[in-house]
């Protein structure tokens, strides 16, 4: 017990760099995922704008990106991440290889979600005379909205889960401590406790998502 | 015209594989008539609707609607004609997450209707359909005919001078489809807006066409007034799909021979409601017994068929066939059960 209360304000600070590097990369996964996902689905269907070169090149760009294991992600793009944040460390530094991890992942999913969405509807708005910009904004985005917020759900665990790799640069955080006191020094309170958080973290999240996916499903 | 299909083929290319959808094809579609497309699924009259909002690009040929070389057209030249072109689905092909009100809201968007008027558009579009009061409805709320009036109204919104209907009644209830077809046939009158439309079932013909075409094997074998297809029908495919007014059976207890005939008589447009069975009875010595009847209303003109058997002399009765034979306006029929 006197552990896990000297261990309180390093469990505390942890979770404020977890949260920190999870926003970030979510952040970033959303504002370039989403639109490589649409651009990975537009330019694969032959109704709206197909483009088979570029579909290829996106989709090998994305699948190169993803087949990375993390760890070798981060210290690959160790001086882009420098050139970036203006750093060498830093739970800011470890969310520019998260986010990178992040976007591919997220656009595969939201491809996916937009695979699921009835061609039959959006063969009628071509029919209708709609432009490719009001398809993607009325018909997919809306279409696939459930599809994308279990997408932005599991991205965030997944960065979650990545994260307590980031420790190799510093980048702390939650999964981090695990690791370091956990694992290395044989700290079983706090090996403990970081695992609970960690449980916590993702039910959370997972619970969170799925009423709001489910409230997209109500309507 | 309002629409001139010349020389309109469709190939595919299925692993290497070289299908042909649609025969060298050439068609014209009466301004204001609703024509229909007949055929089994595979007979390509699904890609022929499609070729005609140029949902499929056809392999040769040219597809002009009121005027406008379709094929020509690109980007938003196309998308404009387009909205010229409205067009109803089997699957209703509503965009679940939006309301009536904003699935028909969206196409107006498309063809940057004037947006003071668009509350007004919807209003009185769905008004046409009678589903004024299901305006914030989501469509998994609507029934299918429910829906099938929704995707006639978003079809409807920007004025088309065409409607292309895709099975648009296959996945309804009779009622229903009666129900809708009646709808079909008020905007094709009040509005007098040309419709194409496919099916499968000859009663969807029968009931709204004006003209028919019956596909098969990716070519139009035979083209015809509805009534004509009805009343003389050439082909295999179209007494195929006729057939259930021609389904009369021989009851098996009667006896077939010289002096004994079952005949099927063919009563034509107004003779159908004529008194020839008073004058066959009146002028021939036989024994005439009804055995089946029916009269159809096939674009409002009947067409009547009766199944006799007939007993009597052999004389007589060849005298009778022979009568029978000419007279205007009735016929012997074939059975094609």
């Amino acid at each position: 017990m006197d552990r896990l209360i000297e261990i309180t304000p390093l469990l505390y600070r942890a979770l404020l760099e977890t949260t920190l590097m999870v926003s970030i990369s979510i952040f970033f996964a959303v504002l370039l995922g989403l639109p490589l996902g649409i651009l990975l689905y537009v330019t694969a269907n032959p109704l709206l704008y197909r483009i088979k070169p570029l579909n290829q090149f996106l989709g090998a760009l994305t699948n190169v990106i993803r087949s990375f294991p993390f760890i070798i992600l981060i210290v690959a793009i160790m001086p882009i991440a420098t050139w970036l944040t203006n750093s060498s460390h830093g739970p800011v530094f470890a969310s520019v290889a998260l986010s990178l991890a992040a976007i591919p992942l997220f656009a595969r999913l939201v491809e996916t979600s937009f695979n699921g969405v009835d061609k039959g509807v959006i063969e009628a708005s071509i029919a209708g005379g709609a432009s490719l910009w009001l398809i993607i904004t009325d018909v997919l985005i809306p279409e696939a909205k459930r599809g994308i917020t279990q997408a932005i759900t599991l991205t965030i665990i997944t960065i979650v889960a990545f994260s307590a790799t980031a420790g190799v640069v510093g980048g702390g955080g939650i999964g981090d401590l695990a690791i370091r006191y956990g694992y290395y020094r044989y700290d079983t309170v706090t090996m403990i406790a970081t695992v609970v958080i960690l449980i916590i973290i993702v039910q959370l999240i997972q619970i969170i998502g799925d009423y709001l996916s489910q409230r997209e499903e109500r309507n | 015209m309002a629409i001139e299909i010349t020389d309109v083929s469709k190939e595919y290319f299925v692993k290497g594989k070289r299908i042909e959808a649609l025969k060298k094809t050439t068609l014209s579609i009466r301004e204001g008539e609703i024509f229909g497309l007949i055929g089994f699924s595979g007979a390509g009259k699904s890609t022929l609707l499609r070729l005609i909002n140029l949902l499929e690009q056809p392999t040769t040929g040219s597809i002009n609607v009121n005027g406008t070389d379709l094929e020509k057209l690109v980007g938003r030249d196309l998308r404009i004609k387009r909205q010229k072109i409205g067009m109803i689905f089997q699957q209703f092909n509503l965009i679940e997450t939006k309301t009536v009100y904003q699935n028909i809201e969206f196409v107006l968007k498309a063809s940057s209707y004037d947006k003071k008027k668009v509350p007004s558009r919807i209003e009185e579009l769905l008004a046409l359909v009678g589903l004024g009061d299901k305006m914030d409805n989501y469509p998994k709320n609507l029934s299918g005919g429910q829906k099938q009036r929704v995707g006639i109204a978003r079809a409807l919104a920007n004025d088309p001078e065409v409607l292309l209907c895709d099975e648009a009644t296959s996945a309804l209830d009779p009622d229903t489809t009666k129900t809708i077809l009646k709808l079909l046939k008020k905007i094709n009158k009040e509005l007098g807006i040309t419709i194409v439309l496919i099916t499968h079932e000859m009663e969807v013909i029968k009931e709204v066409a004006d003209r028919v075409g019956v596909m098969t094997a990716g070519e139009i074998v035979e083209m015809d007034d509805v009534y004509a297809i009805f009343s003389h029908p050439e082909h295999e495919v179209t007494k195929g799909f006729v057939q259930d007014i021609y389904d009369f059976i021989i009851p098996p207890h009667i006896e077939l021979n010289s002096e004994s005939e079952v005949i099927t008589i063919k009563f034509l447009n107004e003779h159908a409601e004529a008194n020839y069975v008073n004058q066959l009875y009146r002028h021939f010595d036989c024994d005439i017994s009804i055995l089946n009847g029916r009269i159809e209303y096939i674009q409002d003109m009947p067409l009547g068929f009766l199944m006799l058997h007939i007993k009597g002399r052999q004389e007589e009765i060849t005298r009778l066939k022979q009568f029978i034979d000419d007279s205007k306006g009735i016929e012997r029929a074939e059975i094609y059960g």
